[in-house]
Protein backbone atom coordinates (compact mmCIF):
# COMPACT_ATOMS: atom_id res chain seq x y z
CA UNK A 1 0.00 0.00 0.00
CA UNK A 2 1.23 3.39 -0.70
CA UNK A 3 2.44 4.57 3.05
CA UNK A 4 5.78 3.51 3.48
CA UNK A 5 8.74 4.74 4.57
CA UNK A 6 9.99 6.38 1.80
CA UNK A 7 6.88 8.59 1.88
CA UNK A 8 6.83 9.71 5.21
CA UNK A 9 4.23 6.82 5.59
CA UNK A 10 1.73 9.36 3.80
CA UNK A 11 -1.52 8.55 2.28
CA UNK A 12 -1.38 11.22 -0.43
CA UNK A 13 -3.41 10.26 -3.28
CA UNK A 14 -3.87 12.44 -7.29
CA UNK A 15 -1.38 15.20 -7.36
CA UNK A 16 -0.93 18.13 -10.05
CA UNK A 17 2.14 20.39 -10.07
CA UNK A 18 2.31 23.61 -8.95
CA UNK A 19 2.70 25.99 -12.01
CA UNK A 20 2.13 29.66 -12.28
CA UNK A 21 -0.73 29.86 -14.78
CA UNK A 22 -2.97 28.28 -12.54
CA UNK A 23 -2.24 30.16 -9.17
CA UNK A 24 -4.94 32.82 -9.86
CA UNK A 25 -7.34 30.41 -10.21
CA UNK A 26 -6.47 28.37 -7.47
CA UNK A 27 -6.31 31.40 -5.00
CA UNK A 28 -9.86 32.43 -6.02
CA UNK A 29 -11.57 29.54 -7.18
CA UNK A 30 -9.99 27.00 -4.40
CA UNK A 31 -10.18 24.13 -6.07
CA UNK A 32 -10.29 20.65 -3.78
CA UNK A 33 -6.79 19.04 -5.16
CA UNK A 34 -5.48 16.24 -2.88
CA UNK A 35 -1.69 17.77 -3.43
CA UNK A 36 0.35 20.08 -4.80
CA UNK A 37 3.89 18.90 -6.32
CA UNK A 38 6.31 21.98 -6.53
CA UNK A 39 9.83 22.55 -8.06
CA UNK A 40 11.92 23.05 -4.70
CA UNK A 41 14.28 25.48 -6.79
CA UNK A 42 11.72 27.83 -7.27
CA UNK A 43 10.69 28.37 -4.01
CA UNK A 44 14.63 28.38 -2.62
CA UNK A 45 14.61 32.71 -2.75
CA UNK A 46 15.31 34.86 -0.13
CA UNK A 47 11.66 36.71 -0.02
CA UNK A 48 9.11 38.01 -2.40
CA UNK A 49 6.30 36.72 -4.68
CA UNK A 50 7.58 33.44 -4.73
CA UNK A 51 7.42 32.44 -0.70
CA UNK A 52 4.22 34.69 0.18
CA UNK A 53 2.29 32.44 -2.76
CA UNK A 54 3.81 29.75 -1.47
CA UNK A 55 3.00 30.51 1.90
CA UNK A 56 -0.87 31.07 0.67
CA UNK A 57 -1.10 27.35 -0.95
CA UNK A 58 0.51 26.19 2.29
CA UNK A 59 -2.80 27.16 4.12
CA UNK A 60 -4.98 25.18 2.19
CA UNK A 61 -3.16 22.07 0.58
CA UNK A 62 -0.75 19.72 1.12
CA UNK A 63 2.69 20.33 -1.05
CA UNK A 64 5.63 17.75 -1.86
CA UNK A 65 8.86 19.38 -2.88
CA UNK A 66 10.72 17.70 -6.15
CA UNK A 67 14.02 19.01 -6.92
CA UNK A 68 15.59 19.68 -10.70
CA UNK A 69 19.57 20.55 -9.66
CA UNK A 70 20.71 18.13 -6.81
CA UNK A 71 22.66 15.83 -9.55
CA UNK A 72 22.86 13.04 -6.79
CA UNK A 73 24.90 11.90 -9.89
CA UNK A 74 27.41 14.05 -11.00
CA UNK A 75 30.62 12.86 -9.66
CA UNK A 76 31.49 16.26 -7.68
CA UNK A 77 30.18 16.92 -4.22
CA UNK A 78 26.92 17.97 -3.14
CA UNK A 79 27.00 21.78 -3.28
CA UNK A 80 26.60 22.46 0.79
CA UNK A 81 24.56 26.14 -0.50
CA UNK A 82 21.89 24.72 -2.29
CA UNK A 83 21.51 21.92 0.77
CA UNK A 84 21.33 24.71 3.38
CA UNK A 85 18.59 26.40 1.18
CA UNK A 86 16.59 23.51 0.66
CA UNK A 87 16.54 22.45 4.15
CA UNK A 88 15.51 26.04 4.89
CA UNK A 89 12.33 25.02 2.25
CA UNK A 90 11.92 21.47 4.12
CA UNK A 91 11.08 23.47 7.34
CA UNK A 92 9.03 25.36 5.49
CA UNK A 93 6.66 23.26 4.02
CA UNK A 94 7.02 20.26 6.05
CA UNK A 95 6.91 17.88 3.20
CA UNK A 96 6.68 14.22 3.88
CA UNK A 97 9.07 13.19 1.62
CA UNK A 98 11.61 15.11 -0.94
CA UNK A 99 12.23 13.80 -4.57
CA UNK A 100 14.71 14.67 -6.78
CA UNK A 101 16.50 13.25 -10.09
CA UNK A 102 18.50 9.89 -10.83
CA UNK A 103 20.95 12.22 -13.15
CA UNK A 104 23.96 14.30 -13.53
CA UNK A 105 24.26 17.68 -14.66
CA UNK A 106 26.58 19.97 -13.02
CA UNK A 107 31.18 19.58 -13.03
CA UNK A 108 33.62 21.47 -11.37
CA UNK A 109 30.80 23.97 -10.45
CA UNK A 110 29.33 24.67 -13.52
CA UNK A 111 25.98 23.80 -13.96
CA UNK A 112 23.92 22.60 -17.40
CA UNK A 113 20.75 23.12 -15.72
CA UNK A 114 19.75 19.33 -17.49
CA UNK A 115 18.99 16.16 -16.50
CA UNK A 116 21.57 14.04 -17.53
CA UNK A 117 21.98 10.41 -17.97
CA UNK A 118 24.18 8.09 -16.07
CA UNK A 119 26.64 5.69 -17.13
CA UNK A 120 25.11 2.66 -15.57
CA UNK A 121 28.54 1.74 -13.70
CA UNK A 122 28.99 0.26 -10.17
CA UNK A 123 31.51 3.12 -9.47
CA UNK A 124 28.47 5.41 -10.35
CA UNK A 125 25.86 3.74 -8.41
CA UNK A 126 28.27 3.67 -5.59
CA UNK A 127 28.88 7.29 -5.52
CA UNK A 128 25.28 8.74 -6.21
CA UNK A 129 24.08 5.94 -3.03
CA UNK A 130 26.41 8.24 -0.82
CA UNK A 131 25.54 11.34 -1.88
CA UNK A 132 21.82 10.35 -1.52
CA UNK A 133 22.68 9.64 1.95
CA UNK A 134 24.54 12.58 2.93
CA UNK A 135 21.57 14.57 1.67
CA UNK A 136 19.34 12.77 3.42
CA UNK A 137 21.15 12.87 6.71
CA UNK A 138 21.28 16.42 6.43
CA UNK A 139 17.73 17.22 5.53
CA UNK A 140 16.45 14.63 7.89
CA UNK A 141 13.41 14.06 5.50
CA UNK A 142 13.15 10.83 4.02
CA UNK A 143 14.58 10.94 -0.42
CA UNK A 144 13.14 9.33 -3.19
CA UNK A 145 14.82 9.35 -6.58
CA UNK A 146 13.26 9.80 -9.93
CA UNK A 147 14.15 8.30 -13.01
CA UNK A 148 14.83 10.20 -15.84
CA UNK A 149 13.95 10.13 -20.03
CA UNK A 150 17.32 9.59 -21.46
CA UNK A 151 18.68 9.64 -25.31
CA UNK A 152 21.84 8.51 -25.26
CA UNK A 153 23.29 5.86 -23.43
CA UNK A 154 27.11 5.11 -22.70
CA UNK A 155 30.08 2.37 -24.06
CA UNK A 156 30.95 2.43 -20.13
CA UNK A 157 28.07 0.93 -18.82
CA UNK A 158 27.74 -2.17 -17.07
CA UNK A 159 24.09 -3.16 -16.28
CA UNK A 160 20.72 -1.83 -17.36
CA UNK A 161 19.12 1.10 -16.28
CA UNK A 162 16.36 -0.66 -14.13
CA UNK A 163 19.73 -2.61 -12.46
CA UNK A 164 21.49 0.81 -11.87
CA UNK A 165 17.91 1.67 -10.49
CA UNK A 166 17.96 -1.38 -8.19
CA UNK A 167 22.03 -0.94 -7.00
CA UNK A 168 21.69 3.09 -6.20
CA UNK A 169 18.46 2.57 -4.13
CA UNK A 170 19.66 -0.51 -2.10
CA UNK A 171 22.64 1.09 -1.67
CA UNK A 172 21.29 4.42 -0.68
CA UNK A 173 18.38 2.48 1.29
CA UNK A 174 16.18 5.58 -0.31
CA UNK A 175 13.17 5.33 -1.77
CA UNK A 176 11.64 5.36 -6.14
CA UNK A 177 9.75 8.42 -7.28
CA UNK A 178 8.89 6.32 -10.50
CA UNK A 179 8.19 7.93 -13.41
CA UNK A 180 6.48 5.34 -15.99
CA UNK A 181 6.20 8.49 -18.94
CA UNK A 182 10.53 8.01 -18.70
CA UNK A 183 10.17 4.80 -18.73
CA UNK A 184 8.30 4.75 -21.95
CA UNK A 185 9.89 7.51 -23.11
CA UNK A 186 13.65 5.69 -22.74
CA UNK A 187 11.98 2.24 -23.96
CA UNK A 188 11.26 3.62 -27.44
CA UNK A 189 14.80 5.61 -27.89
CA UNK A 190 16.75 2.29 -26.52
CA UNK A 191 14.39 -0.17 -27.36
CA UNK A 192 13.71 -2.22 -24.62
CA UNK A 193 10.68 -3.26 -22.79
CA UNK A 194 8.82 -1.30 -20.83
CA UNK A 195 7.54 -3.74 -18.63
CA UNK A 196 10.65 -5.80 -17.63
CA UNK A 197 12.07 -2.68 -16.30
CA UNK A 198 9.15 -2.01 -14.42
CA UNK A 199 8.54 -5.60 -13.47
CA UNK A 200 11.98 -5.41 -11.87
CA UNK A 201 11.57 -2.06 -9.77
CA UNK A 202 11.68 -3.24 -5.92
CA UNK A 203 7.97 -2.36 -5.60
CA UNK A 204 8.36 -1.65 -1.82
CA UNK A 205 10.57 1.29 -2.52
CA UNK A 206 7.89 3.06 -4.85
CA UNK A 207 7.10 6.25 -2.85
CA UNK A 208 5.67 8.52 -5.51
CA UNK A 209 4.29 8.05 -8.99
CA UNK A 210 5.27 10.10 -12.17
CA UNK A 211 2.60 10.08 -15.27
CA UNK A 212 2.96 13.10 -18.24
CA UNK A 213 2.61 13.49 -21.65
CA UNK A 214 5.76 13.54 -24.25
CA UNK A 215 6.48 14.59 -28.12
CA UNK A 216 7.24 11.93 -31.05
CA UNK A 217 9.41 13.03 -33.46
CA UNK A 218 11.20 11.12 -36.08
CA UNK A 219 13.90 9.82 -34.71
CA UNK A 220 13.24 9.96 -30.72
CA UNK A 221 10.79 10.62 -28.18
CA UNK A 222 11.33 13.85 -26.63
CA UNK A 223 10.18 14.17 -22.59
CA UNK A 224 8.35 17.64 -23.45
CA UNK A 225 5.56 17.52 -20.46
CA UNK A 226 3.10 19.29 -22.51
CA UNK A 227 0.50 16.79 -23.67
CA UNK A 228 -2.16 14.61 -22.26
CA UNK A 229 -0.74 10.88 -20.90
CA UNK A 230 -1.33 8.47 -23.95
CA UNK A 231 -3.00 4.94 -23.72
CA UNK A 232 0.75 3.02 -23.14
CA UNK A 233 1.55 5.15 -20.48
CA UNK A 234 -1.23 4.61 -18.65
CA UNK A 235 -0.86 1.11 -19.16
CA UNK A 236 2.57 1.05 -17.56
CA UNK A 237 0.55 3.02 -14.57
CA UNK A 238 -1.97 0.36 -14.30
CA UNK A 239 0.84 -2.21 -13.94
CA UNK A 240 2.67 -0.12 -10.92
CA UNK A 241 -0.50 0.38 -9.20
CA UNK A 242 -0.69 -3.37 -9.69
CA UNK A 243 3.24 -4.25 -8.44
CA UNK A 244 3.02 -0.96 -5.96
CA UNK A 245 -0.37 -1.18 -4.97
CA UNK A 246 -2.62 2.38 -4.86
CA UNK A 247 0.49 5.08 -4.88
CA UNK A 248 1.10 8.94 -4.69
CA UNK A 249 0.59 9.79 -7.97
CA UNK A 250 1.61 13.22 -9.70
CA UNK A 251 0.98 14.65 -13.44
CA UNK A 252 3.55 16.85 -14.80
CA UNK A 253 2.64 19.33 -17.17
CA UNK A 254 4.91 21.88 -17.60
CA UNK A 255 4.59 23.38 -21.26
CA UNK A 256 1.95 24.84 -22.90
CA UNK A 257 -0.05 24.49 -19.84
CA UNK A 258 -4.16 24.02 -20.18
CA UNK A 259 -6.57 25.33 -17.90
CA UNK A 260 -5.85 24.27 -14.19
CA UNK A 261 -9.23 21.89 -15.20
CA UNK A 262 -8.24 20.16 -17.99
CA UNK A 263 -4.77 19.27 -16.14
CA UNK A 264 -6.66 18.42 -13.18
CA UNK A 265 -8.96 16.50 -15.08
CA UNK A 266 -5.77 14.59 -16.63
CA UNK A 267 -4.42 13.55 -13.57
CA UNK A 268 -7.64 12.74 -11.93
CA UNK A 269 -7.48 9.94 -14.81
CA UNK A 270 -5.25 8.31 -12.54
CA UNK A 271 -8.00 7.42 -10.24
CA UNK A 272 -9.19 4.39 -12.87
CA UNK A 273 -6.84 2.30 -11.64
CA UNK A 274 -7.18 2.04 -8.40
CA UNK A 275 -9.08 -0.67 -7.09
CA UNK A 276 -12.51 -0.30 -6.98
CA UNK A 277 -13.35 0.14 -3.20
CA UNK A 278 -10.75 2.99 -3.36
CA UNK A 279 -12.28 5.00 -6.25
CA UNK A 280 -15.90 5.10 -4.93
CA UNK A 281 -14.10 6.34 -1.41
CA UNK A 282 -12.48 8.80 -3.17
CA UNK B 1 37.06 6.06 -17.58
CA UNK B 2 35.66 6.92 -14.62
CA UNK B 3 32.56 8.85 -13.83
CA UNK B 4 34.52 12.64 -13.00
CA UNK B 5 36.44 11.72 -16.15
CA UNK B 6 32.92 11.01 -18.30
CA UNK B 7 31.07 13.79 -17.23
CA UNK B 8 34.04 16.54 -18.03
CA UNK B 9 34.15 15.01 -21.53
CA UNK B 10 30.22 15.56 -22.49
CA UNK B 11 29.91 18.80 -20.47
CA UNK B 12 32.98 19.50 -22.24
CA UNK B 13 31.45 18.72 -26.03
CA UNK B 14 27.70 20.25 -25.02
CA UNK B 15 28.36 23.19 -23.86
CA UNK B 16 30.40 24.27 -27.13
CA UNK B 17 28.31 26.65 -29.20
CA UNK B 18 26.15 25.54 -31.63
CA UNK B 19 26.73 25.97 -35.44
CA UNK B 20 24.36 28.77 -37.02
CA UNK B 21 21.91 25.67 -38.28
CA UNK B 22 22.10 24.72 -34.56
CA UNK B 23 23.74 21.68 -34.94
CA UNK B 24 27.24 20.58 -32.51
CA UNK B 25 29.52 21.69 -34.02
CA UNK B 26 32.54 19.43 -35.68
CA UNK B 27 35.64 19.91 -33.67
CA UNK B 28 36.55 21.00 -30.88
CA UNK B 29 38.66 24.57 -30.56
CA UNK B 30 41.88 22.55 -29.31
CA UNK B 31 40.99 20.64 -32.99
CA UNK B 32 39.45 17.38 -31.43
CA UNK B 33 37.12 15.77 -33.67
CA UNK B 34 33.74 16.03 -31.59
CA UNK B 35 32.57 12.98 -33.52
CA UNK B 36 35.04 10.75 -32.45
CA UNK B 37 34.54 12.04 -28.75
CA UNK B 38 30.96 11.43 -29.54
CA UNK B 39 31.74 7.93 -31.08
CA UNK B 40 34.05 7.21 -28.04
CA UNK B 41 31.31 7.78 -25.51
CA UNK B 42 28.19 7.52 -26.91
CA UNK B 43 26.50 4.07 -28.10
CA UNK B 44 24.71 4.66 -31.77
CA UNK B 45 21.16 2.97 -32.64
CA UNK B 46 19.75 2.18 -35.36
CA UNK B 47 18.04 5.57 -36.11
CA UNK B 48 21.00 8.13 -34.66
CA UNK B 49 24.44 8.28 -34.83
CA UNK B 50 26.17 8.85 -31.62
CA UNK B 51 27.37 12.38 -32.60
CA UNK B 52 23.24 13.09 -32.93
CA UNK B 53 22.03 11.33 -29.84
CA UNK B 54 25.20 13.58 -28.29
CA UNK B 55 23.93 16.30 -30.01
CA UNK B 56 20.44 16.46 -28.45
CA UNK B 57 21.83 17.31 -25.08
CA UNK B 58 23.53 20.26 -26.23
CA UNK B 59 20.83 21.36 -27.87
CA UNK B 60 18.84 21.30 -24.80
CA UNK B 61 21.83 23.18 -23.00
CA UNK B 62 21.82 25.97 -25.63
CA UNK B 63 17.96 26.40 -25.87
CA UNK B 64 17.52 26.23 -22.11
CA UNK B 65 20.22 28.99 -20.84
CA UNK B 66 19.27 31.29 -24.10
CA UNK B 67 15.89 31.11 -23.79
CA UNK B 68 16.27 32.23 -19.72
CA UNK B 69 18.79 34.92 -20.52
CA UNK B 70 16.23 36.01 -23.20
CA UNK B 71 13.24 36.50 -20.64
CA UNK B 72 15.55 38.16 -18.21
CA UNK B 73 16.95 40.75 -20.21
CA UNK B 74 14.22 42.00 -22.50
CA UNK B 75 15.74 45.47 -22.84
CA UNK B 76 18.63 45.08 -23.59
CA UNK B 77 17.38 42.11 -26.19
CA UNK B 78 15.09 45.26 -27.78
CA UNK B 79 18.04 47.66 -27.51
CA UNK B 80 20.45 45.77 -29.35
CA UNK B 81 17.79 43.55 -31.71
CA UNK B 82 17.21 39.43 -31.28
CA UNK B 83 20.53 38.60 -33.67
CA UNK B 84 22.79 40.46 -31.77
CA UNK B 85 21.27 39.46 -28.81
CA UNK B 86 21.92 35.78 -29.02
CA UNK B 87 25.24 36.31 -30.80
CA UNK B 88 26.17 38.20 -27.29
CA UNK B 89 24.07 35.93 -25.25
CA UNK B 90 26.38 32.65 -26.41
CA UNK B 91 29.74 34.43 -25.67
CA UNK B 92 28.72 35.61 -22.42
CA UNK B 93 27.59 31.95 -21.77
CA UNK B 94 30.18 30.65 -23.36
CA UNK B 95 32.31 32.54 -21.25
CA UNK B 96 30.52 32.55 -18.00
CA UNK B 97 28.70 29.16 -17.72
CA UNK B 98 26.28 28.97 -14.69
CA UNK B 99 27.88 28.55 -11.52
CA UNK B 100 24.42 28.25 -9.70
CA UNK B 101 21.99 25.52 -9.33
CA UNK B 102 19.52 28.40 -10.49
CA UNK B 103 18.72 29.79 -13.87
CA UNK B 104 17.79 32.78 -11.62
CA UNK B 105 20.88 33.81 -11.30
CA UNK B 106 22.18 33.24 -15.49
CA UNK B 107 22.85 36.63 -15.44
CA UNK B 108 24.47 37.71 -12.32
CA UNK B 109 28.21 38.39 -14.39
CA UNK B 110 26.36 40.15 -17.48
CA UNK B 111 27.39 43.67 -16.40
CA UNK B 112 30.87 43.06 -16.03
CA UNK B 113 31.42 40.33 -18.77
CA UNK B 114 29.89 43.40 -21.00
CA UNK B 115 32.09 46.21 -19.62
CA UNK B 116 35.21 43.98 -20.90
CA UNK B 117 32.94 43.27 -24.26
CA UNK B 118 31.35 46.93 -25.30
CA UNK B 119 31.81 44.83 -29.31
CA UNK B 120 29.14 43.08 -28.18
CA UNK B 121 26.75 46.21 -27.99
CA UNK B 122 28.75 48.61 -29.95
CA UNK B 123 26.91 52.08 -30.47
CA UNK B 124 24.94 52.16 -27.77
CA UNK B 125 27.78 50.40 -24.85
CA UNK B 126 26.78 52.84 -21.98
CA UNK B 127 23.01 53.16 -22.26
CA UNK B 128 23.05 49.07 -22.78
CA UNK B 129 25.04 48.43 -19.73
CA UNK B 130 22.91 50.92 -17.53
CA UNK B 131 19.68 48.67 -19.47
CA UNK B 132 21.30 45.19 -18.23
CA UNK B 133 22.12 47.19 -14.36
CA UNK B 134 18.51 47.96 -14.16
CA UNK B 135 16.94 44.80 -15.67
CA UNK B 136 19.64 42.80 -12.75
CA UNK B 137 18.54 44.71 -10.23
CA UNK B 138 15.01 44.26 -11.43
CA UNK B 139 15.75 40.95 -10.74
CA UNK B 140 17.20 40.64 -7.50
CA UNK B 141 14.48 43.34 -5.96
CA UNK B 142 12.00 40.44 -7.38
CA UNK B 143 12.77 37.77 -4.83
CA UNK B 144 15.52 39.82 -2.34
CA UNK B 145 15.41 39.44 1.40
CA UNK B 146 12.76 41.65 3.05
CA UNK B 147 14.30 42.18 6.75
CA UNK B 148 11.60 43.38 9.51
CA UNK B 149 10.22 47.27 8.58
CA UNK B 150 12.35 50.06 10.57
CA UNK B 151 9.84 53.15 10.83
CA UNK B 152 12.34 56.40 10.43
CA UNK B 153 9.19 58.61 9.91
CA UNK B 154 9.20 59.95 13.67
CA UNK B 155 11.73 62.45 13.75
CA UNK B 156 12.20 62.18 17.27
CA UNK B 157 13.55 58.91 17.47
CA UNK B 158 16.10 60.30 14.98
CA UNK B 159 19.62 61.71 15.95
CA UNK B 160 22.97 62.34 14.82
CA UNK B 161 23.98 58.70 15.62
CA UNK B 162 21.54 56.82 14.50
CA UNK B 163 22.55 54.37 11.59
CA UNK B 164 20.06 52.84 9.28
CA UNK B 165 19.75 49.89 7.30
CA UNK B 166 18.32 49.50 3.99
CA UNK B 167 15.72 46.44 2.97
CA UNK B 168 18.36 44.22 0.93
CA UNK B 169 16.18 44.12 -1.95
CA UNK B 170 16.51 47.92 -2.25
CA UNK B 171 18.88 48.74 -5.16
CA UNK B 172 20.51 52.19 -5.50
CA UNK B 173 20.96 53.17 -9.01
CA UNK B 174 22.85 56.24 -10.97
CA UNK B 175 22.10 55.61 -14.61
CA UNK B 176 23.63 58.01 -17.32
CA UNK B 177 20.45 57.50 -19.22
CA UNK B 178 16.89 57.25 -18.41
CA UNK B 179 16.51 53.23 -19.14
CA UNK B 180 13.84 53.21 -16.75
CA UNK B 181 11.31 54.89 -19.09
CA UNK B 182 12.74 52.95 -21.82
CA UNK B 183 12.40 49.47 -20.30
CA UNK B 184 8.64 50.31 -19.10
CA UNK B 185 8.09 51.07 -22.78
CA UNK B 186 9.44 47.79 -23.84
CA UNK B 187 7.39 45.69 -21.34
CA UNK B 188 3.73 47.97 -22.64
CA UNK B 189 4.93 47.20 -26.37
CA UNK B 190 6.02 43.60 -25.55
CA UNK B 191 2.49 43.18 -23.58
CA UNK B 192 0.25 44.28 -26.52
CA UNK B 193 2.20 41.70 -28.82
CA UNK B 194 2.57 38.67 -26.40
CA UNK B 195 0.58 35.42 -27.09
CA UNK B 196 -0.56 33.17 -24.25
CA UNK B 197 2.26 30.55 -24.40
CA UNK B 198 3.96 28.69 -21.41
CA UNK B 199 6.95 27.49 -23.78
CA UNK B 200 9.83 27.45 -22.11
CA UNK B 201 11.85 26.67 -25.09
CA UNK B 202 10.51 29.97 -27.02
CA UNK B 203 11.88 32.74 -27.62
CA UNK B 204 8.98 35.59 -26.57
CA UNK B 205 8.39 37.60 -29.85
CA UNK B 206 10.48 40.71 -29.19
CA UNK B 207 10.55 44.01 -29.85
CA UNK B 208 13.15 46.38 -31.22
CA UNK B 209 13.44 49.93 -30.01
CA UNK B 210 14.69 52.24 -33.24
CA UNK B 211 18.20 53.54 -32.42
CA UNK B 212 16.68 56.83 -33.54
CA UNK B 213 14.16 56.66 -30.83
CA UNK B 214 17.21 55.78 -27.97
CA UNK B 215 16.88 58.34 -25.05
CA UNK B 216 19.41 61.03 -24.73
CA UNK B 217 21.89 60.98 -21.61
CA UNK B 218 20.69 61.97 -18.85
CA UNK B 219 21.72 61.48 -15.53
CA UNK B 220 19.38 59.48 -13.22
CA UNK B 221 18.91 58.64 -9.37
CA UNK B 222 17.00 55.60 -9.26
CA UNK B 223 15.91 53.24 -6.36
CA UNK B 224 14.91 49.90 -7.89
CA UNK B 225 12.42 48.20 -4.70
CA UNK B 226 9.76 45.55 -4.04
CA UNK B 227 6.54 46.56 -2.22
CA UNK B 228 3.07 44.25 -2.14
CA UNK B 229 5.06 41.81 -4.10
CA UNK B 230 5.67 44.01 -7.05
CA UNK B 231 9.13 45.87 -8.52
CA UNK B 232 8.78 49.32 -8.67
CA UNK B 233 11.58 52.12 -10.10
CA UNK B 234 11.45 55.53 -7.73
CA UNK B 235 13.33 58.26 -9.20
CA UNK B 236 15.32 60.03 -6.17
CA UNK B 237 16.76 63.65 -6.01
CA UNK B 238 20.18 64.07 -6.11
CA UNK B 239 20.84 65.05 -2.96
CA UNK B 240 17.74 62.05 -1.71
CA UNK B 241 20.10 59.39 -3.63
CA UNK B 242 23.38 60.63 -2.17
CA UNK B 243 21.87 60.33 1.32
CA UNK B 244 20.68 56.95 1.31
CA UNK B 245 23.90 56.01 -0.72
CA UNK B 246 25.43 57.04 2.50
CA UNK B 247 22.90 55.23 4.84
CA UNK B 248 23.31 51.97 2.83
CA UNK B 249 27.13 52.43 3.43
CA UNK B 250 26.36 52.50 7.40
CA UNK B 251 27.60 55.72 8.27
CA UNK B 252 25.73 57.44 10.80
CA UNK B 253 22.80 59.96 10.19
CA UNK B 254 25.24 63.36 10.92
CA UNK B 255 27.70 61.61 8.99
CA UNK B 256 25.63 60.39 6.02
CA UNK B 257 24.03 64.00 5.36
CA UNK B 258 27.87 65.09 5.04
CA UNK B 259 29.12 63.08 2.74
CA UNK B 260 26.20 63.44 0.86
CA UNK B 261 26.13 67.17 0.91
CA UNK B 262 29.80 67.05 0.09
CA UNK B 263 28.79 64.36 -2.86
CA UNK B 264 25.85 66.88 -4.25
CA UNK B 265 27.59 70.32 -3.11
CA UNK B 266 24.53 71.19 -1.63
CA UNK B 267 24.10 73.19 1.70
CA UNK B 268 22.02 71.72 4.64
CA UNK B 269 19.97 74.59 4.69
CA UNK B 270 18.59 73.71 1.10
CA UNK B 271 18.35 69.84 1.86
CA UNK B 272 16.93 70.72 5.84
CA UNK B 273 13.86 71.15 4.77
CA UNK B 274 13.33 67.85 2.55
CA UNK B 275 14.63 65.81 5.19
CA UNK B 276 11.23 65.15 6.95
CA UNK B 277 9.58 64.41 4.03
CA UNK B 278 11.97 62.11 2.50
CA UNK B 279 12.47 59.89 5.74
CA UNK B 280 8.28 59.82 6.16
CA UNK B 281 7.89 58.78 2.54
CA UNK B 282 11.44 56.24 2.36
CA UNK B 283 9.50 54.53 5.88
CA UNK B 284 6.23 54.40 4.04
CA UNK B 285 7.83 52.52 1.20
CA UNK B 286 9.26 50.32 3.53
CA UNK B 287 13.06 50.42 2.68
CA UNK B 288 14.58 51.18 5.92
CA UNK B 289 15.17 47.60 8.12
CA UNK B 290 15.34 46.69 11.46
CA UNK B 291 19.11 46.42 12.19
CA UNK B 292 20.00 42.46 12.07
Amino acid sequence: MPANRFNGNSDYGVGIGLRLPHYQHIFSKKPLVDWFEIISENFMVEGGRPLEVLDQILERYRVVQHGVSMYFGSAEPLNREHLARLKSLVKRTKTPWLTDHLCWGSVDGRYTHDLLPMPYTFEAARKTAQKIREARDFLEVPIAVENVSSYAEFHVSEMTEWEFLNEVVEDADCGILLDVNNIYVSSRNHDFDPFEYLDSVPADRVAQIHIAGHTKYQKLILDTHDHPVIDPVWALYARAIELAGPTATLLEWDDRIPSFDEVHREALKAKRYLPTQLQEAS
Amino acid sequence: MNLEQLQRAVFEVTRQPLTPSEKMRPRLPDGRSVREIADALIKPNDRMTSFQRLQVYSQQYWFRILASLSEDFPGLRSLIGKRKFEKLSVAYLNECPSQSFTLRNLGSRLETWLRKHPEYVAGVECVAIDMVRLEWADIEAFDGLELPRFAADDSGKLSGDTTFCLQPHLHLLDLAYPVDELLLRIREIDSKSDTVSNAVLKFPRPSRIRRSSLPRPKNVHLAVYRLNRTVYFKRLTRDGFALLQALGEGKPLEKALEASLLRTRRSVGRVSAQLKKWFQDWSYLGWFAQQP
